[in-house]
């Protein structure tokens, strides 16, 4: 773990790989400690902000603290459903990719169990990782202009679904009717870091 | 009614508090008035909790009716002529204006942003804690249009002791002091930062301050994987010229930051109209 420097407010702990970074946010999240203010969870980084008012050598002292914690994706706990259609768009180019069939595609999809590493990009969007690896695909070569709500995406090492109408580049292979953001609901964001998420095949 | 109706919105006008917090981990940024301190100033002069609703007024040209009741108002940050009925009163006062007045803000004599707080604050509905706009995640109450009807609460505060407060100097050399890092490390120079004029360009906004004038050339072309970003965060893309992030930032990017702007100098930063130049001086770490 390696702390760098970020202004007068905030440090970026930097570590070694994602699951890493993953179980730090979640010892942090656990720990609350009084010095921080927010929490940023990133691929492989934490942004640690102190709380207003409080020194940043506070937070820099509170983080010696912080015993991370691996959330083992196997174990109990809430999970959240995601019913999908599977008939994106990029769904035969992801087989392509992939070296699968449509068919297969979904089955890997559905069969392991995701876990939000971080947000960010847009309220209520969750970058999820996987048990694996095998649906690991680039971005699109060219982005949309116009990706819908509810879209269900791939992109490198994470599967995502687009919150709100917006410009995006992920390789689409569904769409969910699931509200991923409400303002009416407490808390608004299904998808905060460390929830676990699981993708259901519906009908259209 | 203790209300404002706005006749004139100028360029932007937007009900901003001082944002909202804990929620960066789900995508929502802080957000809040882009200059935290005329606003906390405002209400401080008001009577206000200084995290109370105000109306942040980009370039002037803000003009409100007030209601059925007289309202104690202040303008802070952004130096402009204010008016009552066309009677000026000057910014950084408090001031009156009687039932059926109308408040009208003239541009900025320097400076961008200037702050309308009002006894009691803007009373429109909070989202997730907050009545601030977030024009980057299109939250918080929507930017003022002419017809709008504000709300304001009942004065809660200390009857003002504080009659008026001194002009800020948004006139002289904009110097903003900046922390090297977390990626300075990404540049072939990071002290190209420090030693260019930069000219603040048209696009820039709530989000960041864009600069122009030369170029933060990167090291390599070795991709950055997504990392937090806060305000302040001075990042590099591609083309070399970086932005400043203020209050509407992202919540995370995957551009280089190689900077970050000392936080009691965003709010100077957000001072800073398009065409102007800034430069930077390197401060130590806390």
């Amino acid at each position: 773990m390696k702390v760098l420097p970020y202004g007068d407010r905030a440090v970026l702990v930097e570590l070694a790989d994602g699951p890493e970074a993953m179980a730090f946010a979640a010892g942090l999240r656990a720990a609350r400690p009084a010095a921080v203010g927010e929490v940023v969870p990133a691929a492989r980084t934490v942004l640690v902000v102190a709380a207003d008012g409080v020194p940043v050598a506070e937070v820099r002292a509170a983080l010696d603290r912080v015993d991370p914690v691996t959330e083992s994706t196997g174990d109990g706990g809430d999970v959240v459903e995601v019913p999908v259609v599977y008939d994106g768009e990029d769904l035969d180019d992801v087989a392509r990719l992939t070296g699968l069939t449509r068919e297969e595609v979904v089955a890997a999809h559905t069969g392991q169990l995701w876990q939000v590493a971080f947000g960010g990009f847009a309220p209520g969007f969750g970058y999820l990782v996987g048990d694996h690896d095998r649906l690991h695909v680039p971005r699109r070569v060219e982005a949309r202009t116009r990706v819908p709500a509810g879209a269900v995406g791939l992109a490198g090492e994470y599967s995502g679904v687009y919150p709100r109408e917006s410009p995006g580049g992920w390789q689409l292979i569904g769409r969910t009717e699931l509200r991923l953001f409400d303002l009416d609901r407490e808390p608004p964001a299904l998808m905060r870091p460390g929830v676990r998420v699981r993708f259901v095949e519906v009908g259209p | 009614m203790r209300a404002l109706t706005v006749r004139s919105t100028g360029p932007l006008a937007l009900v901003e508090d001082l944002g909202r917090a804990g929620l960066a981990g789900v995508g929502v940024g802080r957000s809040g008035a882009a200059d935290r301190g005329s606003l906390r100033l405002g209400n401080r002069v008001v009577g206000n909790p200084e995290g109370a609703a105000g109306v942040e007024v980009t370039a002037g040209g803000l003009e409100v009716e007030v209601g059925e009741d007289a309202v104690d108002f202040c303008v802070t940050g952004a130096v402009c002529e204010v008016t009552v009925d066309g009677r000026p009163v000057g910014s950084h006062a408090l001031a009156r204006a009687t039932p059926g007045a109308r408040i009208r803000l003239g541009p900025p004599r320097d400076g961008l942003r200037s702050y309308l707080a009002v006894r009691g604050g803007i009373d429109v509905a909070p989202v997730l804690g907050s009545r601030s706009r977030d024009v980057l995640a299109k939250l918080g109450p929507a930017p003022l249009e002419r017809g709008d009807v504000l709300a304001v609460g009942a004065p809660g505060g200390e009857v003002p002791t504080l009659p008026y407060v001194p002009w800020p100097d948004h006139g002289g050399d904009v110097v903003l002091r900046a922390v090297r890092g977390p990626r300075a490390d990404r540049v072939r120079d990071p002290d190209l930062l420090v030693r260019t004029t930069w000219r603040v360009t048209e696009r820039s906004n709530r989000v960041g301050m864009r600069l122009a004038g030369g170029a933060v050339d990167p090291a390599g072309d070795a991709e950055l994987p997504s990392e937090g970003v806060w305000r302040g965060a001075v990042q590099v893309p591609p083309s070399g010229e970086p932005v400043v992030f203020l209050a509407d930032h992202p919540v995370t990017g995957g551009y280089p930051v190689v900077a970050v702007v000392v936080d009691a100098d965003v709010d100077r930063a957000a001072q800073v109209p398009p065409g102007r130049d800034v430069t930077f001086r390197w401060v130590d770490a806390p």
